[in-house]
């Protein structure tokens, strides 16, 4: 179809013509194809701008480290996916695809100016140019910065997709289905190990997939390929996760995996997610990784059609594409000879290979098969530049002398250049798995050295070359993970197999390695050779702050194809030795995740549980708005006819005060404690007395942690001798079941006593206002009500409506009050029948909001509201409820050091504003004089602030240092428009004394 | 107007898949070996002193959910006759004996894909051979807590609290739209 | 996420637990009878090893019980765990508070 395809191989299917636009032109390709792969075949080699000085970049690689062809993906306004690489980009029909980081195009970019300013854009040239003035930084320079440098758009509309996530569990988790990988597979399988091999690409299959001409035990590769996969997939012990990148080592041989299940269809089906994150517990982990091609820093090794030789290979055996028509070859390794003898074949004219690697090497099977094809080879090379805006059309070649001296050489004209500096073993994951790294002077590259997890690599990714070799190591290490001995099998195999053979790489020679012109080395982040020179230089010595200061090895591509060459850079600078150098950290994730695998099904409403109580449904017909209390939807209000939420909550606070008013508390922590030593536990948990409570009366109860402070406070009512029932705040009841339980198992372990949750098994309707009796008294026929019989606080069990019920006489609103408890599942109908009886006395459901109001006029606090963790008993104006001839209780200690007893600490107070129109910020801030310029001298703040219907006027309370000593003094509020003066007063603001309680 | 009133739980939709199960009596017994001695005869079936273990006897389950804890499950219609016979055959041993009958909703995960459902948003190996029928634990299910017990190969009983159901249902539909219909 | 050796379940995910701070530091009989600095550092003072860690653990959403682990804090690798009221397993170099 074009000159660049060609007639036939590969493991395209060309009876599919897929169609795909890029920068909105329209190409083809084939079914089997990526984005790269098809552009290159179309002679496309610009594919993107770099990031920093917005030079034209083309394809380095063909697998997951490219560093170069960052491209957005676009499926409709809310799917573009940013920052993809072309080459993991699988091609369907319709694809629409664009380049980054230009304006206004690719080939006229103006950002490109960067380029022309490179020599004064150095490493730490923002540090550096744009400290000062610092507000400048983050107001002026940084978002330019930002918005010169940068990569994709992230699109603005919510993801439409959904993401799912699974745990996994097996005996072996193999990473990486190249040779090593099926081989290790294979073997562990046949113990009847559950086993999951996961790779990166769509097809399984690795180094394989681009080698076509090898032979794998007498037979092609790509029979043994296929027969080994229809194995493993036959066996229903193991799992094969084709498009699943491991991305992450987590402790205890847990890896995180990610499966790309639609991004290769043309038409996702509706019923699959997006992507599944897969949370792999394995018993061993089989790292079969592979290597990563290593590319050679030269002057203008960045131009498009600069591409490592590698790659080409997989462009031509793979895809079916020729990637130019002429190339140069530079040769840091034996492998780049084999690309070029078979590109040559392929019909790719080969100008020169230039051989750069150190005087003194041994010819590999890949150079005398160059030298045997007749190619051109010049030794003792290196190269001075290249030539071409858009794409490389020229490398002009050095002659290193035997002195070090280098002489220019001849200029070849060419579209492509293969480079090879040897192939780094993709130690990654090890690396994260705190594992340590050795390095091999042989191979010029670190290799996993001592685990700590149960893992092992095997194959190239730790260094062992060669096909044979690597599928024995990799049958050796599946064998040895799945607890068998090594499998006796020895693999053959014959051909010559690129990268997979022989000694895989050589570290290039020093003198080529700091040119005077740009030589890129971390191509992504625009880093070059000079930029490390320059922070040796400098002074920074550990390679962690070379790596901070010039940012190499910091994109997205986490320095895959640029760590080794920077580490040896540094260290020829340094005259140290690579392992002297050091490393940086490997961090997760392997390439980038995308924040929906990550987030899962945690979105939207499933974001985290939603809890509802038995009368939601019924709230939520009535027009109730609801607020998140915790993970609770409580009704905050009920409107009528339009009313905002000011007009609801005066008329429901005034039925309450009135009439009578119902609300549903069910949202209460239950904690039910029984046992012998039951009244015993509570003595020493909370501050209250305990003992002298009677059989079915209640009290309001404190709970302290043992440094002294409010940690929780809730109704505590007594139904038998060795039996209560605590109530605890909303939010409060996990930690405070959790705080009794550790109590009891690990402190008082004398006492008989045990705890149960009845949170739900209880739903709970307060019934308050002077005509909460009448209502009740319709319901209830078997419990006198009358205040002589069912004081306050007096606790009672009968039925209502026929439901057995537990009804506390209790009041947070200051009036006659009931909170009525029934089985949770007759909560909807006791809620309706409870509503029915009080029509005719004008019941009226309240919400949360009305709720803070009636108790705030009462001044009762909330804790975590009117309390922030650091307020003790005396401070929240509860010290009354101490019982006071006990010995100990968790926290009394505490309260006896001299600064919890100080009287300058904050204590609870009302606040009133002169001008009763005035409702209080909660969190104001309050100042003892008016005018003051900051920093003002601030001695506490608003805690609780609302409009009393009742009072006619605004309340609040707050907590003030020595508040109580100050009551009847004007304090001030500051806010943007002026001090607002307010006068402390009693937190007790409505029926001071509490007569309409006890109605 | 008592007989009228209803019991109303948090919905379970009925599925090829997922089972509503039958409202039911359900006690949390804390103790030690008298107290689990003195149920075992009023109750009709001994809590299992192995961890994370289901006995059963007829319609009626103990449940081990710690060493000091099981979970009495019985038929709703039992409820009477247990609230009587349990506190009589506990008195005068140390014990805790909580009705938590309107705590829990249960419903069934089963069929051939039980297991992956569950194992969507349930961190534990739930493979036969690892979680064998008859394993009862609480464990969690994305971010809810649940009870999860195999009553079979290709079934599991859970218990969530009543709050918690919808949640739990909800990300297990959204995982069964993976399924062949 | 870490695997828990849950003394009363076996093995089980992180998930299930909840960390419970450093192990063995017992409340005082009579805490009316501690001076203040008894009484900060049993309250506020903790250890921060570099090594092996006796810590608590609740497996709350489990058994519900609290136990103690040996954990080596530069590895996240346990060396034991056991049960609360028992004494870390002998030849431990576990650090224990006064």
């Amino acid at each position: 179809m074009t000159e660049f395809r060609t007639e036939r191989g590969g493991r395209v299917d060309r009876s599919r013509v897929l169609r795909f636009t890029f920068d909105g032109r329209a190409y083809t390709g084939f079914a089997g194809d990526t984005l790269a792969s098809a552009l290159l075949a179309n002679g496309v080699q610009l594919l993107g701008r770099s990031f920093k000085y917005h030079r034209p970049r083309g394809l380095l690689a063909a697998g997951s480290e490219e560093p170069n062809a960052l491209v957005t993906v676009i499926r409709d306004a809310a799917r573009r996916t940013p920052n993809v690489r072309a080459t993991t980009v699988e091609l369907y029909d319709g694809l629409v695809a664009e380049s980054q980081n230009r304006w206004p195009s690719l080939s006229f970019d103006l950002g490109a100016i960067n380029n022309l300013l490179s020599p004064v854009l150095p490493a730490g040239f923002y540090n550096k140019t744009f400290m000062w003035p610092r507000s400048a930084w983050f107001a002026l320079y940084e978002p330019r910065i930002r918005a010169a440098a940068g990569l994709g758009v992230a699109p603005t509309l919510p993801d439409p997709d959904r993401y799912a996530q699974r745990y996994a569990h097996c005996e072996v988790l193999v990473v990486g289905a190249g040779p090593a990988g099926l081989a290790a597979a294979t073997a562990a399988a046949a113990t009847g190990a559950r086993v999951i091999l996961c790779d990166e690409q769509a097809e399984l299959g690795g180094a394989l997939l681009a080698e076509p001409d090898t032979e794998i035990d007498g037979r092609p590769a790509g029979d043994w390929l296929a027969a080994t996969v229809a194995a493993l997939r036959a066996n229903p012990r193991v799992t094969l996760l084709a498009r699943t990148t491991a991305f992450g080592y987590f402790p205890h041989n847990n890896v995180g995996l990610v499966e790309r299940l639609t991004d290769h269809l043309e038409s996702p089906p509706a019923a699959l997610p997006r992507e599944r994150l897969w949370q792999v517990r394995a018993r061993e982990v089989v790292l079969a990784t592979g290597a990563i091609e290593r590319p050679l820093p030269f002057p203008g090794n960045d131009r498009p059609g600069v591409m490592l030789a590698g790659a080409a290979r997989t462009y031509l055996h793979r895809f079916g594409v020729r990637v130019g028509r002429r190339a140069v070859v530079v040769a840091g390794c034996d492998a780049a000879f084999q690309a070029a003898v078979e590109l040559s074949r392929a019909g790719v004219a080969i100008a020169v290979i230039a051989d750069v690697r150190a005087p003194g090497q041994v010819a590999g099977p890949g150079e005398q098969a160059a030298r045997a094809a007749g190619l051109a080879v010049e030794t003792n090379a290196t190269v001075l530049g290249t030539r071409g805006r858009l794409r490389v059309s020229q490398v002009l070649l050095g002659r290193v002398g035997p002195d070090g001296a280098v002489t220019p050489g001849a200029s070849h004209a060419c579209d492509v250049v293969l480079m090879s500096g040897g192939y780094t073993p993709s130690v990654h994951l090890h690396s994260q798995s705190r594992g340590k790294l050795a390095y091999d002077d042989a191979l010029g590259a670190f290799v996993p050295a001592a685990p700590a997890e149960r893992t092992r690599s095997a194959g190239m990714a730790r260094g062992v070359a060669g096909l044979a070799a690597g599928l024995d190591d990799g049958a050796a290490a599946g064998a040895a993970a799945a607890g068998a001995h090594a499998a006796t099998h020895r693999h053959s195999s014959r051909g010559l197999d690129g990268g997979l053979a022989g000694r895989p790489g050589a570290p290039p020679q020093p003198a080529a390695l700091v040119p005077p012109a740009k030589a890129f080395v971390d191509f992504q982040n625009d880093v070059t050779t000079r930029d490390l020179a320059l922070a040796r230089r400098e002074g920074f010595e550990s390679i962690e702050h070379i790596k901070r200061y010039t940012t190499t090895g910091m994109a997205t591509d986490q320095g895959k194809t640029s760590g080794l060459n920077a580490l040896a850079i540094v260290a020829s600078e340094s005259e140290r030795r690579v392992p002297e150098v050091g490393l940086t950290t490997f961090r997760m994730p392997f390439t980038p995740v995308t924040f929906g695998s990550l987030a899962g099904v945690a979105r939207g409403d499933a974001f985290d549980p939603v809890r509802r109580t038995p009368s939601h449904a019924w709230a939520a017909a009535r027009g109730a708005v609801f607020e998140d209390v915790g993970l609770w939807k409580r009704a905050r209000y009920f409107p009528v006819n339009g009313e905002d939420m000011h007009a609801a909550v005066n008329r429901e606070c005034l039925a309450v005060r009135r009439g009578v008013g119902m609300f549903d508390a069910s949202t209460l922590g239950k904690i039910e404690v029984v046992g012998k030593d039951a009244a015993t536990f509570l003595n020493r948990l909370y501050i209250n007395n305990w003992s002298n409570l009677g059989v079915q009366r209640s009290r309001y109860g404190i709970l302290l942690r043992d440094d002294g402070f409010v940690y929780d406070d809730g109704v505590i009512a007594r139904l038998a001798e060795d039996r209560f029932h605590v109530t605890t705040t909303t939010g409060g009841a996990a930690r405070v079941f959790a705080m009794m339980e550790d109590f009891l198992q690990t402190e008082w372990t004398d006492l008989s006593v045990w705890i149960t949750s009845t949170t739900e098994q209880w739903a709970v309707v307060a019934v308050q206002g002077p005509r909460a009796r009448d209502v009740l008294a319709r319901l209830v026929t078997d419990v006198d009500l009358s205040a002589a019989a069912l004081p306050h606080m007096a606790v009672a069990r009968g039925r209502i409506a026929g439901v057995p019920m537990l009804l506390f006489r209790v009041s947070f609103s200051g009036e006659l009050g009931f909170e009525v408890n029934v089985p949770a599942d007759y909560g909807a109908e006791v809620w309706a029948a409870i509503h029915e009886a009080g029509r005719e006395f004008g019941i009226t459901p309240y919400g949360t909001e009305a709720m803070h109001v009636l108790r705030a006029e009462k001044g009762y606090i909330i804790v975590g509201q009117d309390t922030d963790g650091t307020m003790t008993p005396d401070d929240a104006a509860v010290a009354w409820a101490i019982g006071k001839q006990k010995p100990d209780f968790v926290g009394k200690r505490s309260l006896e050091r001299p600064t919890m007893k100080h009287p300058q600490r904050k204590q609870l107070v009302g606040l009133e504003t002169l001008d009763p129109r005035i409702v209080l910020e909660e969190g104001a801030q309050i100042v003892a004089t008016r005018d003051q310029r900051p920093p003002m001298k601030m001695i506490g703040h608003v805690t609780s602030s609302y409009h009393s219907a009742v009072l006619g006027r605004s309340i609040a309370l707050g907590v003030v240092a020595g508040g109580r000593a100050r009551s009847g003094e004007t304090l001030y509020v500051p806010m943007p428009g002026g001090d607002i003066p307010v006068k402390v007063v009693s937190p007790v603001f409505y029926d001071r004394e509490g007569a309409r309680l006890n109605g | 107007m008592a007989d009228m009133l209803k019991r109303t739980s948090p919905p379970v939709a009925s599925r090829p898949w997922l089972a509503p199960l039958p409202a039911a009596t359900r006690y949390s017994l804390r103790g030690g070996a008298e107290a689990r001695a003195a149920v075992a005869a009023a109750f009709g079936v001994e809590p299992p002193t192995q961890a994370c273990r289901a006995a059963s006897r007829g319609a009626r389950s103990a449940l081990w959910l710690g060493p000091d804890e099981h979970l009495l499950i019985a038929p709703e219609s039992d409820g009477a006759t247990l609230a009587t016979a349990l506190p009589a055959a506990l008195a005068g041993v140390p014990h805790s004996l909580v009705d938590v009958s309107h705590r829990q909703v249960a419903f069934e995960v089963r069929g051939p894909h039980a297991e992956w459902l569950l194992a969507h948003g349930c961190p534990l190996d739930l493979d036969v051979a690892a979680f064998p029928v008859g394993m009862c634990t609480r464990t969690v299910f994305v971010k809810a807590e649940v009870l999860l017990w195999r009553t079979a190969d290709d079934r599991f009983r859970i218990e969530t609290w009543r709050s918690f159901t919808d949640y739990v249902i909800t990300l297990l539909a959204e995982t069964a739209l993976e399924l062949p219909a | 996420m870490l695997i828990i050796d849950c003394p009363y379940c076996g093995p089980r995910p992180e998930l299930e637990f909840a960390h419970g701070g450093q192990a063995h530091i017992a409340r005082p009989a009579d805490p009316s009878q501690t001076t203040d600095d008894e009484w900060t550092e049993y309250l506020y003072l903790r250890v921060n090893t570099k090594g092996v860690y006796a810590e608590r653990w609740r497996h709350a959403r489990g058994c519900g019980r609290f136990f103690n682990a040996l954990r080596d804090t530069t590895t996240d690798q346990f060396l034991a765990t056991y049960r609360s009221g028992e004494k870390p397993p002998v030849g431990s170099a576990a650090r224990s508070a006064p």
